[in-house]
């Protein structure tokens, strides 16, 4: 499979590359790993006049917490996110979905950025980023925006990104003491797309109710959602199985999944049901940890 | 048509080529530079048969265009042996018989290459989780995974193994 003719230019900064994306608007695509765009070049389904590399373009990869939240590169692989120490110690959540993205060449590569911008309806990140309230930072020679997550994802392979921007930073607000998150993917076989996945983020009051959720759903619609009826039957509550089972119904009856090779409708609502239960009861485990 | 140029080192060898801008990194291996121990498999970015290492990091060479491989070092399965003496990995897939119909195993020794890398013991789990991008179409997977063991130190090398036999049968002159 040999993609369509496209121009290629690899500008050297951040300055340069918003400088392309002005003057080539709706026809320059970016390139950041490659791992989504390069088949839909190969496919033809996408067919830009113009790509513009992002490799050389320095200072996109950082992961570091600050006071107020946790800041990842857009151009951080999926490889790197998951071995970052400050990921691996305090943001279970984000170290296990970025461990089941595709496969190892995949995460070799694949950024967070990347995934985010591509914009596939059974993504993991989208679902995980939904689910902990992050914002996604996008630069235009105009300014910065911040968007939030859940205004981000907008169809399939559709986002709030305007041709003009560049997706530079995912900003996650900082784990309270008394928070946790899980992302739980059900895939036919290791590296596929999620048949289902639910990302689950909680933070408990003194009393040990539930002061907030946070569900993201990815897979059962034309983008991954968040199951605000699952967090409306969660907040207030004393954590529970009955609770987390309300939430996972909950969350079921606001997926929209479709019959194919992954499974009928049905079978995905229900399993909708179970990784939101799944996922409930290991972030509540992380929150009292 | 334009083209443009690009520089790279393959197995320490600096080369260069025109090329369009859509041409793959695999294409450029096989085609231009005629190292066609990179194999095609897929051409999805699912089988892993392509795969290589670019500045160390093993990539499926389907999924990367030869022009974002411009300046890097890029290490195909040519480069694994040193003169007629094997790769560690090589010869470990010859003693255990990690090879059926072959296909798959150039990507598969790259790919095992990079895992040993970054972690030169891993456990039976982590060497099938280190591959799980790699398809084998004969399902040789267990005798893969033994090579890749004997290759870590893990696993004594079988002087019974089909791989050994084969190697006297080879060396025996027909009578």
């Amino acid at each position: 499979m040999i993609p369509a003719q496209f121009d290629y230019v690899r500008p050297a900064n951040l300055d340069e590359t918003l400088g392309i994306l002005k003057k080539r608007q709706g026809e320059a695509k970016l390139l950041s790993g490659g791992y989504s765009l390069l088949p839909l070049l190969k496919l033809r389904l996408a067919q830009p006049g113009l790509l513009v590399d992002l490799r050389d373009v320095s200072g996109l990869d950082g992961i570091v917490e600050t006071d107020d939240d946790l800041r990842i590169g857009s151009r951080a692989t999926h490889r790197q996110i998951h071995e970052d120490p400050t990921i691996v110690r305090r943001y279970p959540m984000f170290h296990e979905a970025s461990g089941g993205i595709g496969d190892p060449q995949v995460r070799n590569w694949g950024t967070i950025g990347g995934s985010c911008a591509h914009a596939d309806p059974s993504s993991d990140w989208p679902a995980v980023l939904i689910a902990a309230n992050a914002s996604l930072v996008c630069r235009s020679a105009a300014g910065e925006r911040v968007i939030a997550a859940r205004e981000f994802f907008l169809d399939t392979f559709t986002t709030a990104i305007e041709p003009t921007e560049v997706l530079t930073e995912i900003r996650v607000p900082r784990r309270p003491k008394d928070g946790g998150g899980a992302y739980t993917k059900l895939e036919r076989r290791v590296g596929d797309f999620a048949t289902v996945g639910v990302a689950a983020v909680v933070v408990l009051a003194k009393d040990g109710t539930i002061a907030r959720a946070g569900i993201g759903v990815t897979a059962v619609a034309e983008t991954p959602f968040a199951a605000t009826d699952a967090e409306a039957a969660l907040v207030g509550q004393k954590p529970s199985e009955e609770a987390f089972r309300r939430a996972g119904q909950a969350a079921a009856a606001m997926s929209r999944p479709v019959d194919d090779s992954h499974g009928p409708a049905d079978y995905k609502r229900a399993m909708v049901a179970e990784m939101t239960l799944r996922s409930l009861r290991s972030a509540v485990q992380r929150a009292m940890a | 048509m334009t083209t443009q140029h690009v520089r790279l080192t393959v197995n320490g060898e600096a080369r260069e080529a025109d090329v369009e801008p859509r041409l793959l990194l695999v294409h450029l291996l096989r085609d231009v530079f005629g190292l066609t121990g990179t194999h095609i498999g897929c051409d999805t970015s699912n089988c892993g048969a392509c795969t290589v290492h670019v500045n160390g990091r093993s990539a499926k060479a389907c999924t990367m265009l030869a022009i974002q491989a411009d300046g890097t070092q890029v290490t195909t399965i040519e480069g694994m042996a040193d003169g007629a003496t094997l790769h560690p990995l090589q010869q470990a897939f010859w003693d255990q018989h990690g090879l059926q119909c072959g296909f798959c195993t150039p990507g598969m020794i790259m790919q095992a290459a990079w895992l040993l890398g970054q972690n030169p013991r891993p456990t039976e789990a982590q060497i099938r989780e280190g591959i799980s991008g790699n398809l084998c179409r004969c399902t040789g997977y267990v005798n893969i995974v033994k090579a890749i063991q004997q290759a870590s130190g893990q696993l004594a090398v079988d002087v019974s193994a089909p791989g050994k036999a084969a190697e006297t049968i080879e060396a025996t002159p027909a009578s």
